[in-house]
């Protein structure tokens, strides 16, 4: 058997973006000894790409709002597909999650009364947005990652150790989850600065690690999200929830090439930014669908009215939730109205002045300045859509966020389901983040002292057959792991992109199948010593894996909802609201299954009128 | 603007040695040095050893030096070089070798955990922080930090002093202790933490002799030196050698430890 490091831990928390520290933080204060595993090193993760803000009712900046209203928004935004019991503890916590980053020393930007500010984001009914310039998810990285380090100043104080309660393991991979029959007995993983194999043994084990956008050759999203957790989770035998809802946000750079699909943060519409096509037209308004048409303004005068007085007049339409502001531009440039690198424009020149601008959108005035040569105050932007988020991701329960079928696995954030049902509103994911990162640290603390009297015991057979996977690549030639990342980028974007059809969706899963094939001689060059080629090659099997299971879930759909659009079947059937699209393993392939939803409480559905239930739900739930 | 083939040089190697090597790589409009990094991985050389990240300026991992000036890679564009010019890529200077433009950057995860963090206010629950806008500017600039450590890089009192390491903190955490200084609710004085007097007694404030190289580098363009170091330096001297800051500071730690 291979010579392996062990250490014995009794949470273990894969990922170190906002939901991995703050589950951290929670196990950790919860006297759980700690360790957190990261691909990159200690506050890089892709939550500081987040710019627009976290969204939590504090009714700061109108005072209407409640957490009842922040629900009721969250389950339009996902077309009611949602977990709704996620969205009601998410709608309610998330001011105290807010809050308690004060207490660690975030910096939110103020109101003239001295309280954290908040700002106007798509879907959301009223200002809810707390934030800081636009650059909101580095404040949160950066708080919760001081938080650890307050933390570990607090265990140094007591023991001359500052790793002794809670460890950072940074530039680690895990690429296995372990198991003590059907309980996790801890995580297999290589560092990779050394390329040296560890297992941490633990009886509970957090998975945190965002998304699968690195599946997509369009995307806002870091190297870092190649569904690792989604594939770690699927290996274990816990199964994905509704995987074919992908969101594309509207607005990500479309040139120079280099920067395609880097995020143009939602803020610049929140802040009065507005869309046009190359007629100069704000197109938005001949796009308002069914279903919101009465909470959307809609003529410009009205729209303008509503940035000063919300009360008295409707939203503008560049505020549709994501999904619909995406398809809407979509369809403008192939209808050929497009701006002259294939998007349209996004316009904050003519609206505000430039020190505002400047002011409340710093990171986007640098970020086209820098990368395009293009002055945000004095010209308008190029925009089209972009992959950035999956609602689809781990089944969990919806209070503790375990992993369905795997006792002593949890998950929080993208890479867990449900939450956002079929589409994510701007601003819920800094905000999920911090609710369901504390509630899985909170739950795996609680499960791992459950289990101090019999904790799991590491098989060394599946750390030898992990091992072995892992330097497979070495002995292996043939396909260069580079290439095979490219096609299935340009796969998954062209057959399974924002809009789908069921031709091409047969043929991505047969390009697909090819690809695992080759993988499987996908060979690299050099040795273990941080040997990008290698970490590429172990990827590509999680990125195969989740991008099958999106494929897969998307063929299966045969409606359009949110973040998943069929061009063959363009309406939402309210017989497939309650339908719950389930993906897992059985042997090597991906078997898909379906579930009937349980039915949302009364009391949730008494928040809606009547009329617009009977939009989403189905008779028999109606009169149920 | 048309592709065309730059001459790159990229420092290979690890701890135990290395060198320059020579490499022609295709060059597209629009493109930043990151980019061509990437194609060097993808055709060339596909273990080539690189850190990075949101390839946006965003998260401060992809930072080397590039003609001698420490930058991010994926802010610099080529458009600044001329075709003909040789663009050079190494390692931060200041930090070791782990393997080509790796380093192992843990000094500054050492000097984090120095800086005593926030202390929040006695009797000031969650929800109940008040702060005015004016008051947070300053700190919030600080807090832009991306931790891209360029300003460690090229600060000289470490670049080719490794035997000043121990007892300097570097611009990037004295910038945070003057950003906790300046928070209107930090309650570190309270508990007998005099963020001035540490910043010069035990984060080495005394060897920044404020030749300003730190903003230079900054990708966020903080004024770390302006704003933050000089500030600090004046609130440490005044502690220092104020007879009466000094007394005052005495009587309000006894009364408040008993």
């Amino acid at each position: 058997m291979s010579v392996v490091e062990r250490q014995g831990w009794d949470v273990v928390v894969v990922g170190a973006g906002g939901a991995g520290l703050r589950a951290a933080i929670e196990a950790r204060e919860r006297g759980a000894r700690t360790a957190v595993i990261c691909k990159s090193l200690f506050g890089k993760a892709h939550t500081v790409m987040a710019e627009g803000g976290i969204a939590a009712a504090m009714a700061n900046a109108n005072e209407n709002d409640t957490w009842q209203v922040h629900f009721r928004d969250t389950m339009r935004g996902g077309k009611f597909l949602n977990q709704w019991r996620m969205a009601e503890l998410h709608a309610q916590e998330a001011p105290d999650r807010v809050w308690e980053l004060e207490t660690w020393g975030a910096l939110f930007d103020r109101t003239k009364d001295g309280r954290i500010s908040q700002r106007n984001f798509g879907g959301h009914e009223y200002p809810r947005l707390a934030h800081v310039g636009d650059r909101t998810g580095l404040e949160l990285i950066r708080t919760l990652q001081q938080r650890i380090v307050a933390l570990q100043q607090e265990d140094f104080a007591a023991t001359g150790d500052y790793e002794s309660r809670l460890r950072v393991f940074q530039e680690c991979t895990v690429t296995r989850v372990l198991k003590d029959g059907d309980r996790v007995s801890g995580v297999f993983g290589y560092e990779r600065e050394s390329g040296r194999f560890f297992v941490l043994e633990a009886p509970a084990v957090v998975i945190a690690t965002g998304g699968i956008g690195k599946s997509f050759k369009v995307t806002s999203n870091s190297w870092e999200y190649t569904g690792d957790g989604h594939a770690l989770a699927l290996l274990a035998g816990a199964p994905l929830l509704n995987m074919e809802f992908v969101q594309f946000h509207p607005t990500g750079m479309v040139w120079p090439p280099s920067v395609k699909g880097i995020l143009v943060t939602e803020s610049v519409r929140g802040d009065g930014g507005v869309l046009r096509n190359s007629d100069g037209k704000r197109f938005m308004f001949d796009y308002v669908p069914d279903v919101f048409k009465e909470k959307y303004a809609e003529t410009e005068d009205e729209a303008d009215r509503w940035y000063e007085d919300p009360d008295h007049n409707r939203r503008p339409p560049e505020l549709l939730p994501r999904d619909e502001v995406a398809r809407a531009i979509n369809t403008e440039v192939k209808e050929g109205r497009g701006s002259p690198h294939g998007g349209v424009f996004l316009d904050v020149s003519t609206r505000m002045p430039a020190e505002v601008i400047k002011r409340r959108l710093p990171s986007m005035y640098h970020q086209f300045k820098e990368l395009a040569d293009v002055d945000i105050t004095a010209e308008a932007m190029e925009v089209g859509p972009t992959c950035h988020y999956v609602m689809g991701g781990i089944a969990v329960e919806s209070d503790s966020a375990a992993a369905r079928g795997v006792p002593g696995l949890y998950a929080a954030g993208e890479v867990a389901g449900g939450m956002h049902g079929s589409n994510r509103l701007g601003g819920n994911s800094l905000s999920d983040l911090l609710v369901f990162g504390r509630r899985a640290g909170w739950h795996a603390a609680e499960h791992a002292r459950g289990s101090a009297a019999t904790r799991p015991v590491v098989d060394d057979a599946q750390v030898d057959a992990a091992a072995e996977e892992a330097l497979r690549p070495f002995s292996v030639s043939g396909e260069n792991p580079y290439t095979l990342h490219q096609e299935l980028q340009r796969t998954m974007n062209d057959l399974v992109g924002i809009i789908r059809r069921q031709g091409e969706m047969e043929q991505a899963l047969q390009r697909l199948a090819e690809l695992r094939v080759r993988a499987a001689r996908a060979g690299v060059e050099g040795h273990r010593q941080f040997n990008p080629g290698w970490h590429l090659a172990l990827d590509l099997r999680n990125m195969l894996l989740v991008s099958e299971c999106v494929a897969r879930a998307a063929l299966e759909r045969t409606e359009s909802r949110g973040g998943h659009t069929r061009e063959d079947f363009p309406g939402m059937d309210r017989a497939w609201r309650r339908v719950n699209l389930l993906c897992a393993l059985a042997g090597d392939a991906v078997a898909l299954s379906r579930e009937t939803t349980a039915p949302i409480r009364p009391d949730l559905l008494a928040l809606f009128e009547k009329e617009e239930l009977v939009k989403y739900l189905a008779e028999e739930e109606l009169y149920e | 603007m048309s592709g065309y083939e730059a001459r790159f040089k990229v420092w290979r190697g690890d701890a135990h040695g290395g060198g320059l090597e020579d490499f022609r790589v295709e060059v597209n409009e629009g493109e930043v040095v990151l980019d061509i990094i990437h194609r060097l991985q993808a055709t060339q050389a596909p273990d080539l050893a690189v850190r990075w990240n949101c390839k946006a300026g965003k998260c401060g991992s992809c930072s080397a030096e590039i003609n001698g000036r420490p930058r991010l890679m994926c802010m610099t564009r080529m458009s600044v070089f001329t075709r003909e010019e040789t663009v050079t890529v190494t390692p931060l200077r200041a930090f070791p070798v782990v393997r080509d433009l790796v380093t192992d950057v843990g000094f500054n995860y050492r000097k984090a955990r120095e800086v005593p963090a926030f202390v929040p206010p006695a009797g000031v629950g969650p929800g109940e922080y008040r702060m005015m806008q004016e008051d947070v500017d300053r700190s919030q600039e600080f807090r832009k930090c991306i931790e891209c450590f360029l300003c460690q890089d090229t600060c000289h009192v470490v670049r080719d002093h490794e035997e000043n390491k121990a007892a300097f903190a570097g611009p990037r955490f004295l910038m945070r202790i003057a950003e906790l200084d300046m928070h209107p609710l930090d309650a570190a004085a309270e508990s007998g933490v005099d963020r001035k007097r540490t910043a010069q007694d035990e984060h080495g404030l005394g060897y920044c002799n404020i030749t300003k190289c730190c903003t230079e580098v900054c990708p966020e363009g903080i004024k770390i030196t302006d704003n933050a170091l000089i500030p600090l330096k004046e609130r440490a001297v005044d502690r220092k050698y104020d007879p009466l800051v000094w007394l005052g500071s005495k009587i309000r730690r006894r009364s408040s430890a008993g």
